[in-house]
């Protein structure tokens, strides 16, 4: 009788520190919140905030001082240089993405051909128009770009070639530009391929050696089915980054000649900062967010895809 | 009478010892090949400013073959690191990468420990959201924020705009959503054992953190500092938006700005501040490259 | 006071019960191996004493405090895990030393605790190194050298010897037991194997679908198992079962087997068996040791049977014989030189003093 009651009051007790220790335990998700407090602030602030922010300043005047609705855009979609902007943002995209990609694997390939001793010196050096910063490199480009002292023009010279105005031309302007953009972003491409081969067994090379494939059938129906997640990946993350592109443009042509190579960006900078019409800006780099959006949509696709498969 | 007879008389293949390694070798060639050929592609620009850096601007202007240098000179680069201005620049930069490198490091550690291993209501869409708000880019935020950071200015007195400091505000912006991408990925690789044992041990969550995850996730730690660092110096948008006065600029604005005054380019001393803007980032990369790739590969692979 | 006791403790996950409701008191000093199949819910149970995780319906009292609440740093217990667990960063001794510092023992007894504890696990040579330089079984000399500087109320094990190779084991085992009759710590200690069961423990905890079987000493649950979850648990080679009922002839009670195969049981047996109903179906439970080579004199309750062997397996101290009984696979173990070969009859003998009966459909021991 008497363990009973021994037993209840110790049970009581612990029942009754229990409360405070069910609030200690809640402290798990509370600390766990103040944690991650200052990471929502900053994005809550200074991204998300700005985002729908920019929506609101779009639809102001360039006084700011009333609302115009979608005037701006209309305004927008009158000008031919809006038009152009399009046109060359989707080209210099598109194109700069393709060509990363296709590099970056090709060069990938042939690292991953050679002894993996001699791969970190070769990886060292390709990777190295990725290190520097663009603005430093583009400082380069657009010296050997320089329309009276252009090294590569000296170099052409030498077979007879003309002296190409590489930044004063639009086609070659434009080529340029893109140029720059591969040159920069091929190297991350290899790097990420390169890791994405290395993970790609040994034996189902040899199975379809076996098989009798060739290396034309062996990249077509092994590498690149293995590749498939790494390379939608890093393709759509590389079409975000690209479109959103400032720095190498906004340096080598400042979206001349004739704003021909201008992109959303740049266009918005010249527009809203430049020009200080700072509504007429955030539209412009509104139109951005479409294709970000879609893009963002695949790429949660492909990781929840991935996830499942893990 | 034996059952095996060898049948002599079947067609014999004539068989070619060493073509397989024959095949390897030419493979092996041609992969040199072709990437000795991007290397050159990749080390073309760097190595032209190094050269255009030890030129004096008598040499640039005489146009004499651009890949070489006949008068080999120091003066750009004695130019640039007395000029008060170009310290200036890269004492600027110097700060804010390292005071947001700092500042980033502090955001991303807890919530990425709070993230990968305290399972609370939501962890799961904020990691998914933190990754998302990184596909915002730059180019569409500069505007608001500006408009964002003149208001403030207006309303409280504290200038925002033109200031250094500003940019202390929006870099993490660029750096926190991924590093702390990384360290999620390098916390969950930890076992789980682990954190059990510490909590059997008696260790709070503090002290889980600093005691056990940090030195064992330090490679990761490395890895999104020197991201952090590289973004943070290579920046362009955000500091030409919002830093005009000269004193205020960092490397990559400052030298653009400045160096190009009016028609007249100084390609030498152009080069130089370039060469040296880019000095410390390809520092980081020579010593610390394993680090470096590692950080940027995380994202993905483990992603 | 180091006793521990679970009362009706239940583990729900979502809308499965991992744990349906457990009764266990450890005495102080004792040794208690919660043995099972996996997903019975040992680990489960070993954990929620931990306070690894919560529990959802019960109690469970440690050392008379009902620690239901009280996180595991305050339950003054240690636990051993499958995969050792050891920090990789720090050495052995800074490993094993860990809680102590965290509590900020004075470093000379710190010192002392751990230098006594690798003396006692014979890793005093390897005191500083990292764990990535140490065998696997090293690895698990510093976990439980972890666990004894603690001086805790109670030793958990989980699984802590399912990731060696099956030597190493053996000398684990012996290991383990020398330290508890050294230190004399409360230990609950989980393992799927029932080797490990009957030979570390005082007291074994059979398991199975959240729900204890039967608890028991090792001697009582390999000659008095209560259900057939146990019988056929404990013991390698396992216990034949074979279906069969009883008859009465001749005023004997019989059991009958097959058409062929009907044997007459010994006087205690069927006193014991007397009121159970001749139409039920049930199970002869044999273990194999009880059905060897026939000799020239038989005990009374010893049966002579022919059979055909299927397959032998020649072990060396003896050779395991398995043939075919109406479909089900019996197996028999006979001496080496009794002259057992695949695929020829053999004269066997079952002795059935040492027989179990249970009811096939409730799985109950008679």
């Amino acid at each position: 009788m008497v363990d009973v009651v021994f037993q209840s009051t110790r049970v009581a007790e612990s029942r009754r520190a229990g409360k405070s220790l069910k609030v200690a335990l809640q402290r798990k998700s509370t600390i766990a919140f103040l944690m991650t407090l200052p990471l929502i602030l900053l994005i809550a602030l200074l991204v998300l905030y700005p985002a729908i922010y920019a929506v609101h300043l779009a639809t102001l005047n360039k006084a700011m001082t009333k609302f115009v609705g979608l005037g701006n855009f209309e305004f927008l979609f009158k000008r031919e240089t809006f038009w152009m902007v399009v046109e060359q943002s989707c080209i210099f995209a598109i194109t700069a993405v393709i060509f990363k990609a296709l590099i970056g694997f090709i060069v990938a390939h042939f690292a991953h051909n050679i002894p993996t001793k001699k791969q970190r010196k070769w990886r060292g050096m390709l990777l190295v128009p990725w290190v520097i910063p663009p603005a430093m490199s583009t400082l380069a480009w657009l010296w050997l770009f320089d329309p009276s002292y252009s090294a590569f023009n000296y170099t052409l010279g030498f077979f007879g070639i003309g002296p190409i105005s590489w930044l004063g031309e639009v086609g070659w302007a434009r080529f340029s530009v893109i140029l720059v953009n591969v040159w920069y972003g091929a190297p991350f491409f290899m790097i990420m391929y390169l890791a994405a081969l290395k993970s790609v067994p040994e034996q189902l090379y040899e199975a379809a050696a076996i098989d009798g494939a060739n290396w034309w059938q062996r990249i077509w129906y092994v590498t690149l089915p293995m590749m498939r997640n790494i390379i939608a990946i890093t393709t759509l993350f590389s079409l975000i980054v690209t479109f959103a592109n400032f720095d190498i443009t906004r340096i080598l042509t400042a979206g001349g000649p004739l704003d021909h190579t201008h992109i959303f960006a740049t266009w918005a900078f010249r527009v809203g900062i430049e020009g200080s019409d700072i509504p007429l800006g955030a539209s412009v780099s509104l139109f951005m967010a479409p294709i970000l959006a879609i893009a963002a949509v695949f790429i949660l696709r492909d990781i929840s895809k991935r996830g499942n498969e893990a | 009478m034996s059952s095996l007879a060898i049948d002599k008389a079947g067609p014999r293949r004539k068989v070619k010892y060493g073509s397989m390694s024959r095949d390897r070798v030419w493979a092996l060639r041609w992969s040199y090949f072709f990437l000795a050929l991007f290397a050159i592609f990749s080390l073309v620009p760097p190595i032209y400013m190094l050269i255009t850096s030890l030129k004096s601007s008598a040499e640039i202007s005489a146009a004499t073959n651009p890949w070489w240098v006949y008068h080999p000179t120091l003066e750009n680069y004695i130019a640039l690191l007395t000029s008060n201005q170009f310290l200036r620049f890269f004492w600027n930069s110097a700060w804010v990468s390292i005071i947001v490198v700092a500042v980033t490091m502090l955001i991303s550690v807890p919530a990425a420990f709070a993230l990968a291993r305290m399972k609370f209501w939501g962890s799961a869409t904020l990691a998914t959201g933190v990754f998302l708000t990184y596909l915002i880019p730059d180019s569409l935020l500069f505007i608001p924020l500006f408009k964002m950071f003149a208001l403030f200015g207006d309303w409280t007195g504290i200038p925002l705009i033109n200031h250094w400091y500003v940019l202390l505000l929006v870099y993490p912006t660029l750096t926190v959503p991924f590093c702390t991408w990384i360290m999620i990925g390098y916390f969950a690789s930890i076992p789980k054992e682990l954190d059990e044992a510490a909590l059997i041990d008696g260790a709070s969550w503090l002290q889980t953190l600093t005691r056990i995850f940090i030195p064992v996730a330090l490679p990761g730690l490395i890895a999104a500092t020197i991201f952090a660092f590289t973004v943070s110096w290579a920046q362009f948008l955000y500091p030409l938006v919002f830093t005009t006065s000269t004193d205020q600029l960092v490397m990559p604005v400052g030298i653009i700005t400045s160096l190009i005054k009016g028609d007249v380019f100084n390609w030498g001393q152009i080069m130089t501040g370039a060469l040296l803007g880019a000095a410390p980032p390809l520092l980081i990369y020579a010593f610390l490259m394993d680090y470096y790739i590692a950080g940027l590969t995380a994202g993905a692979t483990k992603g | 006071m180091a006793d521990v006791s679970l009362r009706k403790v239940v583990k729900r996950y979502d809308d499965v019960e991992a744990v349906r409701g457990i009764d266990l008191d450890i005495a102080d000093h004792e040794f208690v191996v919660l043995v099972g199949p996996s997903g019975c819910g040992k680990s489960t149970t070993l954990r929620m004493i931990a306070g690894l995780e919560d529990i959802t319906d019960g109690d469970i009292v440690i050392g008379g405090d009902v620690v239901n609440d009280v996180p595991p740093k305050d339950r003054d217990i240690a636990m051993v895990f499958q995969n050792y667990a050891l920090y990789p960063h720090m050495t052995v001794a800074e490993n094993m030393s860990f809680a102590l510092r965290l509590k900020h023992f004075p470093k000379g007894e710190i010192k002392s605790r751990v230098d006594e504890a690798a003396r006692m696990l014979d890793i005093s040579d390897l005191i500083d190194r990292k764990p990535k330089q140490l065998s696997g079984g090293q690895r698990q000399r510093v976990a439980m050298g972890r666990a004894i500087v603690r001086h805790p109320k109670v030793f958990l094990f989980d699984e802590p010897l399912s990731n060696l190779d099956a030597k190493l084991r053996v000398q684990m085992r012996i290991e383990i037991k020398k330290v508890h009759q050294k230190v004399r710590t409360t230990t609950v200690y989980v393992t799927h194997d029932q080797v490990e069961a009957m030979t570390l423990a005082d007291r074994v905890v059979v398991m199975n679908k959240g729900r204890i079987e039967q608890i028991g000493t090792p001697n009582e649950l390999y000659h008095k198992p209560a259900t057939r979850f146990v019988a056929g648990f404990i013991g390698s080679p396992a216990m034949n079962f074979l279906p069969c009922r009883l008859e009465d002839a001749g005023g004997r009670l019989n059991i009958r087997l097959t058409d062929r195969l009907s044997f007459p049981l010994p006087p205690q047996r069927a006193a014991r068996y007397q009121n159970v109903p001749r139409n039920d179906k049930l199970l002869l439970g044999i273990r194999p040791e009880h059905l060897t080579e026939t000799s020239a004199h038989l005990e009374s309750g010893v049966e002579p049977f022919d059979a055909v062997l299927d397959v032998t397996e020649p072990m060396g101290m003896e050779t395991l014989v398995y043939f075919t009984l109406e479909g089900n696979q019996v197996c028999g173990r006979v001496s080496p030189g009794a002259g057992a070969r695949d695929g020829a009859p053999l004269r066997l003998a079952v002795d059935l003093n040492n027989m179990h009966l249970l009811n096939e459909g409730t799985g109950a021991v008679l």
